[in-house]
């Protein structure tokens, strides 16, 4: 039975929509996976002799069991926010000849081997085995010790989902916890009590006698039995399994209504925007990489090479239109069908999505003005890659749009999601980025910096002022590949 | 009108529609039926543009769809869920609809107004995503927003599933009313051939692509349309003789 499920969960893994059918991505996959365990195995590795450097007096090992505890603060807090528990995946099941105590084992298990998992084995383990060469330690000590702080680490895996499971429900029965969660944190930043030195100490203990890692194991198992209670009662359509529904509150956006015969898109986009998951990330994504110019600015490495200031401009102003544009119109891939039959011209439609990140460069153009603190010149850079945005990189991510043939699903989370990157979206990172640089490196070394940026603005103008003639050789393109695009957005599956 | 001519559709080498000739005068109301896989879908998603055929050409008032978008400011369709934008609510998708079809809000509410029966308390106002709507409730949404503007031409894929019995008989009511009061051309996809019957003044029945009954409605199109689909399962020997006319059309068109 056990096998059975096994299988089905290799064929959800390897069938899953953001894992793709295509080899490229499936590549790209693995490498991004690899190099995550190969960065966390090297900072397993070398974790010893940096915390040996930072502190020269202390023991290593005893300052780090001080922190163990605000690490797994740390990583409860991390968990909540990126890991859930696959429930709704179990429905099908529910009517099978499974016993429910079995999927629930099964589920609960399985979360064990997700990858937020493997990531602290990979420290723990090269840690445990550095120490335990290098020092006194014995290996039967760290063993213990690995194992403690495994299994700590384990319960913080059950003890996540406790919290969101009651959490979507009942807050109140909750608050005890999570009034003793906050008061252990008080004491310990008004440096009232140590509480983390304090939780040390335990793990002092067991490096002592290592019997004692039997703690752990037996706290992660009460974990496990509290959820698989708590999962079990809620086994059913109407209360576990279902997702939550919120009573939604209508916004209009009526300010948009003065863009004229746009605005019912830009509307629409703007709901799109605020009411799914994927496409509200974006905007998150662009404030924050406002603050990314700051890497640029301040750090003196850069100084003597302007072509990295037009890198951030470009990616400063231009955040939104790159996380945005270049899944157009992937994000109405769900309801293609039905814009593509409604009364809607396809050069309108696509002047509509052009006009949205349009916008969206000039706002970010003029939230960045604070960055004059930098200097005018750094001002300059931003406002004339957002002109080169604006009449060259939108129109560019309109045209290679009409390539897009993937599928998004609006809801799911955007983080490791590679639903709807296709080889488009790889190819258009060159001349997006590639073509402004290069250019403006181009004629910075020939000439100088000012006419490398003015090179850069003029492009832009001229562009903005061949804008019409661009998008409608644009929809002439989006026309041609209508029914292919149509064909790919019904496949849910990829 | 609608005309149809030389219309094909191949996949793969396997032709699953094949309609040598089909007119649908303007105001008709007809119905569409046949098994899985008869191409009824395959229709309406060409009379849409949203598949290119293989060959021949669709006209939808003398516009050939696959040239010009100017059809779509008089045809209003509903297929499937997929024709919904699932976070928005029954009213705003009603609106967008509307102002796409030049209906402002005021003449949205009392277009809305009417359908209060069909709705039957479960859509307006409720609060919530299209998305997070049952089938049943979804489909009438679908359906309405169909009707908005006064479309010359509306065609619904299915409407009469997964609705409830009470909605089915009203939503019969409003089919036939839209091509005998306003004069509207209707063209519905069924499976529930006792529907189709009551609704349609005629009835076409596709078999793998091809036409092979069009039929005016009269008193004994329901039992003529039962034997013919209950003939499917006559055993292969029995077959040839009580399917004569399919074989005919069959053989008309060699693949």
């Amino acid at each position: 039975m056990v096998g059975k499920l096994l299988s089905l969960e290799w064929k959800s893994f390897t069938r899953s929509a953001s894992f793709g059918k295509s080899l490229g991505l499936k590549i790209f996959m693995i490498f991004i996976a690899v190099y995550f365990a190969v960065m966390f195995l090297f900072m397993g590795i070398g974790l010893y002799p940096i915390l040996k450097k930072i502190y020269p007096d202390n023991d290593p090992l005893l300052k780090l069991n001080e922190f163990i505890l605000a690490w797994l603060a740390f990583e409860l807090i991390f968990r909540f926010f990126m890991q859930s528990l696959p429930v709704v995946q179990i429905k099908p099941l529910l009517l099978q000849n499974i016993r429910k105590a079995k999927v629930i084992n099964f589920v609960l298990l399985k979360s064990l081997f997700s990858f937020y998992n493997i990531l602290p084995l990979l420290i723990y383990v090269p840690f445990a085995v550095v120490v335990a060469v290098k020092t006194d330690y014995t290996a039967v000590s760290m063993i213990g010790w690995a194992i403690s702080v495994l299994f700590l680490s384990f319960s913080i895996n059950f003890f996540n989902f406790l919290i969101k499971k009651k959490f979507a429900e009942d807050l109140k029965s909750f608050l005890p916890a999570i009034i003793v969660i906050l008061a252990l944190a008080g004491l310990e930043f008004f440096n009232i009590v140590p509480v983390s030195e304090k939780f040390g100490i335990f793990l002092n203990y067991v490096l002592e006698m290592p019997y004692l890692a039997i703690l752990p194991i037996i706290l992660c198992f009460l974990f496990f039995v509290w959820v698989k209670n708590t999962l079990k009662r809620k086994f059913y359509l109407d209360a576990g399994l279902k997702t939550k529904q919120k009573e939604v509150k209508s916004q209009d956006f009526e300010w948009l209504k003065r863009f004229g015969e746009v605005s019912t898109f830009l509307q629409l986009d703007m709901k799109l925007i605020w009411r799914n998951k994927r496409p509200k990330t974006t905007i998150f994504l662009s404030v924050f990489f406002l603050l990314y110019g700051l890497l640029f600015f301040t750090n003196s490495v850069y100084e003597g090479m302007p072509v990295m200031y037009v890198f951030a401009g470009i990616f400063i102003s231009g955040v939104f239109m790159i996380n945005f544009g270049q899944f157009v119109p992937s994000w109405d891939a769900a309801y293609y069908q039905m814009i593509m039959s409604q009364n809607i011209p396809m050069r309108k439609y696509l002047a509509s999505k052009a006009a949205l990140i349009s916008f969206s460069i000039i706002i970010l153009s003029i939230l960045s003005t604070p960055y004059v603190y930098f200097g005018w010149n750094i001002l300059l850079i931003i406002f004339t890659c957002a002109l080169y945005n604006l009449g060259v990189n939108v129109p560019l991510l309109m045209f290679t749009g009409s390539f897009n043939k993937k599928r998004i699903d609006l809801e799911k989370s955007p983080f490791m999601n590679y639903q709807g990157t296709g080889a488009a979206q790889w190819l258009v990172a060159i001349p997006l980025l590639a073509v402004p640089l290069g250019i403006f490196y181009l004629f910075y070394k020939l000439f100088s910096f000012n006419i490398g940026l003015l090179v850069i603005g003029i492009l832009g103008v001229i562009g903005i002022l061949l804008r019409n003639y661009l998008m409608d050789r644009i929809t002439i393109q989006y026309k041609k590949n209508k029914y292919a695009m149509i064909h790919g957005y019904k496949q849910t599956g990829d | 009108m609608i005309t149809a001519t030389n219309l094909s559709k191949v996949y793969n080498g396997t032709k699953v529609l094949d309609i040598d000739h089909l007119e649908i005068p303007e105001g008709q109301n007809l119905g569409l039926v046949g098994n899985n896989g008869a191409g009824k879908t395959t229709f309406f998603s060409m009379l849409l543009d949203l598949i290119r055929p293989t060959s021949g050409n669709i006209f939808n008032q003398d516009i050939t769809v696959n040239e010009s978008e100017d059809w779509k400011t008089f045809t209003a369709s509903f297929i499937d869920e997929s024709f919904l934008i699932g976070y928005l609510t029954a009213e705003e998708y009603f609106y967008f609809v509307g102002e796409l079809r030049s209906q402002n809000r005021a003449d949205i509410d009392s277009f809305l107004a009417q359908f209060e029966e069909f709705f039957n308390g479960e859509i307006i106002g409720r609060k919530k995503y299209l998305r997070d709507l049952s089938k049943g409730n979804q489909k009438k949404v679908g359906i309405v927003a169909a009707l908005i503007g006064d479309p010359k031409v509306v065609i619904l894929d299915e409407p009469f599933a997964n609705l409830d019995p009470t909605t089915q008989i009203r939503l019969k009511k409003i089919i036939k009313d839209l091509s005998e009061i306003s004069g509207t051309t209707v063209l519905v996809s069924s499976h529930d051939l006792i529907h189709v019957t009551e609704v349609c003044e005629r009835i076409v029945v596709l078999d793998k692509g091809v036409i092979v009954r069009d039929l005016k409605t009269s008193e004994a199109t329901l039992k003529e349309l039962e034997t013919y689909f209950s003939g499917e399962q006559i055993p292969e020997e029995f077959k040839e003789t009580a399917e004569v006319p399919a074989a005919e059309a069959a053989a008309d068109k060699p693949e």
